[in-house]
């Protein structure tokens, strides 16, 4: 006979009214596992921590003192800024006047080289070492597409990959049946202008040396790009790949010198480095400062002669030689001082403003919340 | 817990072989859902024996003290019972889970947008530029025409912008419920040390709705009370016993009782009764013939089974705490029940054992409320004794003895005012042959196949009468710990707690009484209160009447526009909602079970529910489990409010169910309550913790964290889609392809993790001290589609500064060396820092609370960062593989120089400042509650440490005592006197209403005005 006398745990869990805390005396055998939560500051939610709250004791010096900063640095960014020469030429030649207009409708493969001299005089001289940049406008090195269109294998050095780009590549992968190195649309569309410069004193030209080393990163020439390994000459390693659609010459003959020739070619590797909005511009000759006594680029009168390769005209691009001088924080940039003087002022106004509405209707500070 | 007995017969299938043996056919009902009825018949050798509910054990039955048990299988799989019952559980959703599904899909919808801006973008620049352009870069193949590219441009702006639809937001969402339950399942806090249970959150989806809860459902029996009974009083013949009184005869305050009766001259009694009057057991020991016949009716007509574990120390296993409470006293007073076997009990009468034979045993059930005993005593003489529901028994007595019947009225009218449970007791001698006679008629019955229970009723109504009165029982229900405080600051709170009971286990006393002095002990009733309106209309018509009054009183109350309001007209319901919710006074409806039918009809249901939510308190006597359910399903129809229903038996599954939080205490009633529920406790106080504490934190942790979540995607992905207006709407990233993989993985995930998990505005102890920091939850004022937009916008703003400073600062920009600052890679990484710190700042101003674990995460996010970026960007990786790891060298390039740090710098500061001064503002002028106590926080932990744990003690102690109070006024008192609720009610209300408390309620009101007026006027 099964009989189930059941009543509450209550009566017989507990006999004489078993009290609270005989859990571990209880536990009949010691099998039972307590289920009583530990008492750790974790699992209770006692952890220690810093509660910061938003005090006008720590905002509004927080305003001042950004304030106070920023508009120093503001200052110095701005002087800087305007002490740095920077003179820039455009020579697309969309106007007629321009000496270069006759060359605004040049293509690529054109012989002889359409040529055109552009005259200028620096008002002030350039001190120091003179940096010169060309500047493309309208150009769009940022586009996904063109992005993409490099093998970072090939112009490592990789044979491999030399002799069969990267698919990305495409439409520049291979030409007549030969892989092309450097592949992709960004080495066809390589910019191929040639710029030189000249100083005009008394009816004479004289050459300033461009100096076109050291204008590439130097991971970048070190690292990133590399020749093809292997003996024998660029000529000989470059064997069975085809010059890019574009190019005038293959990429062994870019420089005579061999440090500075086939992939590690510093303007192609600053043309390489694709930039990030559709106006730019590009590190293209260094001039470096002869001696203390004279400046770089005297005041005077200038002559840019141009070997006007590079058509920009059929997507209204623009063409420009700048030459600048350069500070601690790079070339001329007045955007960044002005930009931290008005936000410096903003947060000294809005720490003043706060600081009135606060002693004006702030009823933080008043006691009469806090109880006892 | 439930008794179950085999059938007599079968009792001889003891050993396996036997049982082997056995060829019994059973006939039953069909399968159903009813888990209290059963009906069949056995046929075993060419007999037939009847079953019932009685013998069956159903699936889901835990056996306790019992080590085994042979059985039959009836039904099983879908047939059972249980499985019968099993309604469609539906499947429980936060409000903030709907609004999150609501937003993704906004979100995709702007997606779409901003795909088809940018496509569109591509077609007009493939158009005008990019054919120009062709001579440098080619159209890809198949593309032919400028809107065939915009085309493709769409899907692929589609993939690059995905990043605003927050994926992980699934993910992290319910780490952080798991994270929140986890802290419900370990709070030390929430832990019954007396019954070994922890709280447990059985779902971990719904932990933020319990922040923002309008309306508790709170069942009575077990929940609000222990479900103990204490035998109080008594009534014999015409005298009452039991008052607490002194050595002058005056009753005295609770609190200072004298010693209680000494049972030291009974070795068999309970050390754990107490009685106070000891009035009583001299008449016992006079030998009243009254009262020793009282005792004796008490240890013999019941169902209490008693153990012995050794000589003298008796247990009692009783089926309800009423009768192991009325056994146990006349245990104490020497009528000991000592044991039973089926056909005989053995009681010990004064010291004296005496064997009585039992004969039949009518039992209790909730149609006939009462149950008799028919016994016979050693001398021979048959007798019935018989206890019940007063209302019942009253009529079946003998009517010779009117006068004893109209003292001992007055004494039940008394007990019941003083919220106490009380049975009549009466007996009646039976001839021998009157009894022979009957017995034979009630063996056929039980046989009978159909029809049976009515059968015997009908006997057992025959037997029942004519009965001599003996006496009555007063029942004290104890209320479990700590009830009225949690019903106090859960009331502050502004939590409205409706209580709705079925009261079963009390079938004598007039219910609504009984409720409402519950209801004036658990302090849902105060004296503050206008006035209390008690409806127990038996008709519709009645019902409604009685409705209106109470809300004409309370118009007329409120005294601004009472006058000539006509309820008939529909036009004015939607008026009448919005001036009922701004009543005045305090009022609360007592509503019977009956009566609830009626209100709960269709077209009255509008009608009780605007009467009722104009209450302060809510009473609900008597009331069916689908009841329950009702109740619950029309405040959630109409309101629009997060419900809770808490309860512990399977009456509550129901309600449990329907809720949108279902809370079990796991406590006496079985498991059902608890299995139903998505979370449980042993004991109501802990409701308030679960609440204030928990569900608060859930509540702020959740909204904190999908504000955060959803500005960092804008701020992150939105910087493509001004870029795009830069690079041809050409689909190109801003970003290194490694970082948009990493940005929601790793360096942004654990930080807003991390104070979704483990963020508090305010210690917990504030939050039971200030009950009004509850509101903001219910207002749903902390993430709704308005802040959404708010953080929309902020990410909108901050990708904007994120592409556009950059961009002027890098547009003509060199670096130091001379070379072109502006290459695409520079910039992305300029861009990526500087999104990185901003938003690492961003979530440092959102924590309010920084464990050594957040701060672990944040520095660790922003350290990691730096890590990979200088890894990927590293030689090593590019040697291996130049085509993946492209940006090689550019970490070190990039960071180096001044000008793209000066520009980080400015960035974030432009993109902080503005919120640091918008949040000062907000603290400055127009404090939340939370603020200022937080505020209030950081003076004191400055002034005075250990002052506030002194006082605290105090409290603690002195409130315990009064957890339990027998009349209203005392009650009452105690909450004066013990100064915590009166602080409380003072500080939460006058001190913050004065100011802003004010604002609050203005939205609170147009809330609930804005939302009712709707739903009136769909029915009109």
């Amino acid at each position: 006979m099964a009989v189930n006398y059941s009543a509450k745990e209550e009566a017989d869990g507990h006999p004489a009214g078993g009290g609270p805390g005989g859990g571990a005396t209880a536990g009949g055998g010691g099998a039972v596992k307590t289920r009583k939560p530990d008492n750790t500051a974790f699992k209770q939610q006692r952890l220690p921590a810093w509660q910061p709250i938003l005090t006008a004791g720590t905002v509004l010096p927080a305003f001042f003192i950004i304030g106070l900063i920023f508009i120093p640095i503001g200052i110095g960014i701005f002087v800087t800024s305007n002490n740095i020469r920077e003179y820039e030429i455009d020579y697309t030649g969309v106007e007629p006047s321009s000496p270069c207009n006759k060359c605004l409708n040049v293509s690529w493969d054109s012989t002889p080289p359409c040529t055109c001299t552009i005259n200028f005089t620096l008002e002030h001289s350039f001190e120091s070492n003179v940096f010169m940049y060309y500047g493309l406008s309208n150009f769009y090195q940022n586009h996904r597409r063109y992005v993409k269109s490099r093998d970072d294998s090939q112009l490592n050095g990789d044979n491999s990959s030399l002799l069969n780009p990267s698919k990305e590549c495409e439409p520049y992968r291979t030409n007549e049946d030969k892989p092309i190195a450097p592949c992709g649309a960004i080495a066809n569309s390589m910019f191929n202008d040639t710029l030189e410069l000249y100083h005009i004193e008394n009816d004479t030209r004289t050459a300033i040396t461009l100096i076109k080393k050291g204008i590439a990163w130097w991971t970048d020439k070190n690292v990133k790009f590399r020749n093809p390994k292997g003996d024998g000459n660029l000529t000989a390693l470059f064997q069975g790949t085809t010059k890019p659609v574009n190019w005038p010459k293959p990429v062994y003959m870019l420089d005579s010198e061999p440090d500075n020739n086939g992939f590690i070619n510093e303007d192609f590797i600053v043309w390489m480095r694709t930039a990030a909005l559709p106006t730019f511009r590009k590190l293209y000759r260094l001039i470096e400062r002869k001696s203390n006594l004279q400046p770089t680029l005297q005041a005077g009168k200038y002559s840019l002669d141009i070997t006007y390769n590079y058509p920009v005209h059929s997507f209204d691009g623009r063409k420009r030689m700048i030459l600048s001088t350069i500070s601690w924080m790079g070339g001329k940039n007045p955007f960044l001082g002005i930009a931290y003087i008005t936000v410096g002022s903003i947060c000294f106004f809005l720490g003043v403003v706060l600081l009135i509405i606060h002693h004006k209707y702030g009823n933080r500070n008043t006691s009469a919340d806090i109880p006892n | 817990m439930k008794v179950r007995q085999a059938t007599p017969v079968t009792s001889e299938l003891a050993d396996i072989s036997t049982l082997a043996r056995f060829d019994g056919e059973v006939i039953c009902e069909p399968p159903n859902n009813k888990l209290d009825k059963f009906g069949g018949t056995l046929y075993w050798k060419e007999n037939k024996f009847p079953l019932s509910n009685q013998n069956m054990l159903l699936r889901g039955c835990v056996l306790r003290n019992t080590e085994w048990c042979f059985g039959l299988v009836v039904f099983a799989g879908p047939d059972t019972k249980l499985m019968q019952n099993s309604g469609r559980t539906k499947f429980k959703r936060t409000s903030i889970d709907r609004l999150m599904n609501t937003l993704v899909l906004w979100i995709f919808g702007f997606l779409v947008c901003m795909g088809v801006i940018l496509a569109i973008g591509n077609a007009i620049w493939e158009h005008e530029v990019g054919v120009c352009f062709q001579i440098y870069l080619p159209w890809d193949e198949g593309v032919h025409s400028a809107v065939f590219s915009g085309f493709l441009s769409f899907w692929s702006y589609i993939i690059i912008l995905n990043t605003v639809v927050p994926i992980s937001l699934y993910v992290s969402v319910e780490v952080i419920r798991l994270g929140h339950s986890y802290f419900i399942n370990w709070d030390k806090k929430m832990y019954c040390a007396k019954r070994r249970t922890p709280a447990e959150a059985r779902t971990t989806t719904l932990n933020e709705e319990l922040g923002q809860v309008e309306y508790i459902f709170s069942d009575k029996t077990g929940t609000l009370t222990q479900n103990i009974m204490v035998f109080s009083k008594c009534s014999v013949n015409g005298h009452s016993y039991g008052d607490v009184q002194d050595v002058l005869g005056h009753n005295v305050e609770l609190g200072e009782r004298p010693e209680p009766v000494d049972f030291s001259f009974n070795p068999l009694a309970d050390p754990g009764f107490q009685f106070w009057d000891p009035s009583l057991l001299e008449a016992v020991q006079l030998g009243d013939p009254h009262v020793h016949e009282f005792f004796r009716l008490l240890s013999l007509c019941h169902t209490v089974m008693s153990e012995e574990k050794s000589e003298g120390e008796l247990y009692y296993k009783a089926q309800s705490p009423d009768e192991g409470a009325l056994v146990t006293a006349a245990r104490n007073f020497g009528f000991v029940f000592r044991s039973r076997t089926p056909k005989t009990i053995t009681v010990h009468e004064l010291g004296r054992a005496i064997t009585y034979q039992l004969l039949a045993i009518l039992d209790f059930n909730n149609i006939r409320k009462r149950m008799s005993v028919i016994v016979r005593s050693p001398e021979g003489k048959i007798r019935l004794y018989c206890k019940g529901a007063d209302t019942i028994l009253l009529e079946r007595l003998h009517p010779s003895n009117q006068d004893l019947t109209n003292v001992t009225t007055d004494h039940l009218n008394e007990y019941a005012g003083e919220g106490l449970r009380t049975l009549v007791l009466a007996c009646k001698d039976l001839e021998e042959s009157y009894y022979e006679d009957w017995a034979e008629r009630l063996r056929r019955a039980s046989g009978a196949p159909e029809a049976r229970e009515d059968r015997l009723a009908r006997l057992y109504d025959e037997v029942e009468r004519d009965m001599t009165l003996l006496g009555a029982t007063a029942i004290e229900d104890k209320l479990q710990q700590g009830v009225p405080e949690t019903i106090a600051i859960l009331t502050l709170a502004n939590i409205k707690i409706w209580v709705l009971t079925g009261d079963k286990q009390a079938p004598g006393s007039p219910c609504a009484e009984t409720a409402v002095n519950i209801g004036y002990s658990c302090k849902m009733l105060t004296d503050d209160m206008t006035e209390v309106f008690v409806v127990t209309g038996h008709t519709v018509l009645e019902v409604r009447e009685e409705l209106r009054k109470a809300r004409e009183k309370m118009m007329d109350g409120s005294r601004s526009m009472g006058n000539g309001f006509s309820y008939q007209e529909k036009l004015s319901s939607s008026k009448l909602t919005s001036v009922l919710e701004a009543i005045a006074g305090e009022y609360a409806l007592v509503i019977n079970g009956h009566s609830l039918a009626h209100a709960l009809e269709a077209d009255m249901e509008v009608e009780f529910l605007e009467t009722a939510c104009a209450c302060k308190a809510v009473i609900c006597c008597r009331v069916t489990p689908l009841q329950k359910a009702q109740v619950v399903e029309l405040v959630k129809k109409y309101k629009k409010a997060v419900t809770l229903a808490i309860g512990d038996g399977a009456n509550d599954v129901s309600m449990i169910k329907t809720a949108h939080i279902g809370v079990g205490i796991s406590g006496q009633e079985g498991i059902q309550a608890v299995l139903a529920s998505d979370y449980s406790f042993s004991q109501f106080k802990f409701l308030q913790r679960l609440l204030l504490v928990h569900g608060r934190w859930s509540y702020l942790r959740m909204c904190k964290f999908l504000c955060y979540f959803f500005y960092k995607n804008f701020a992150f992905t939105m910087v493509h889609f001004w870029f795009g207006f830069f690079c041809g709407f050409s689909a190109q990233t801003v970003y290194d392809q490694y970082f948009i993989t990493l940005y929601n993985i790793v360096y942004t995930s654990l930080p807003v993790l991390a104070m979704g998990v483990f963020d508090q505005d305010v210690p917990e102890q504030r939050s039971m001290e200030y009950p009004k920091l509850y509101e903001p939850g219910q207002l749903n004022l902390l993430f709704n589609k308005r802040e959404f937009f708010i953080c929309i916008a902020q990410g909108i703003y901050t990708s904007v500064l994120m592409f556009f400073i950059p961009y002027g600062v890098f547009a003509d920009a060199t670096r130091d060396d001379g070379a072109q600052l502006a290459d695409y890679q520079s910039f992305a990484v300029t861009v990526a820092t500087s999104l990185v710190i901003v938003v690492s700042v961003q979530i440092g101003l959102d924590t309010g609370f920084w464990t050594a674990i957040n701060h672990f995460f944040i520095w660790g996010s922003l350290a990691a960062y730096f890590a990979i970026l200088f890894a990927m960007h590293s030689d090593g990786l590019f040697q291996m593989f130049p085509n993946q790891f492209r940006f090689v060298g550019n970490a070190q390039n990039t960071l180096a120089q001044p000008t793209v740090w000066l520009t980080i710098a400015l960035t974030t500061v432009v993109c902080i400042m503005p919120v640091v001064a918008f949040r000062f503002l907000k603290l400055d002028l127009k404090p939340e509650l939370s603020d200022t106590v937080r505020y209030t926080q950081l003076v004191r932990k400055k002034q005075k440490p250990q002052h506030r744990c002194a006082r605290r003690g105090g409290c603690g102690g002195g409130s315990r005592r009064s957890g339990y109070a027998f009349s209203h006024q005392e009650g009452f008192g105690e909450l004066i006197m013990s100064g915590k609720n009166m602080r409380l009610s003072s500080l939460a209300l006058s001190g913050f209403t004065a100011r802003p408390g004010a604002a609050w309620i203005e939205t609170l009101r147009r809330k609930k005005g804005g939302e009712s007026s709707p739903d009136t006027a769909a029915k009109g």
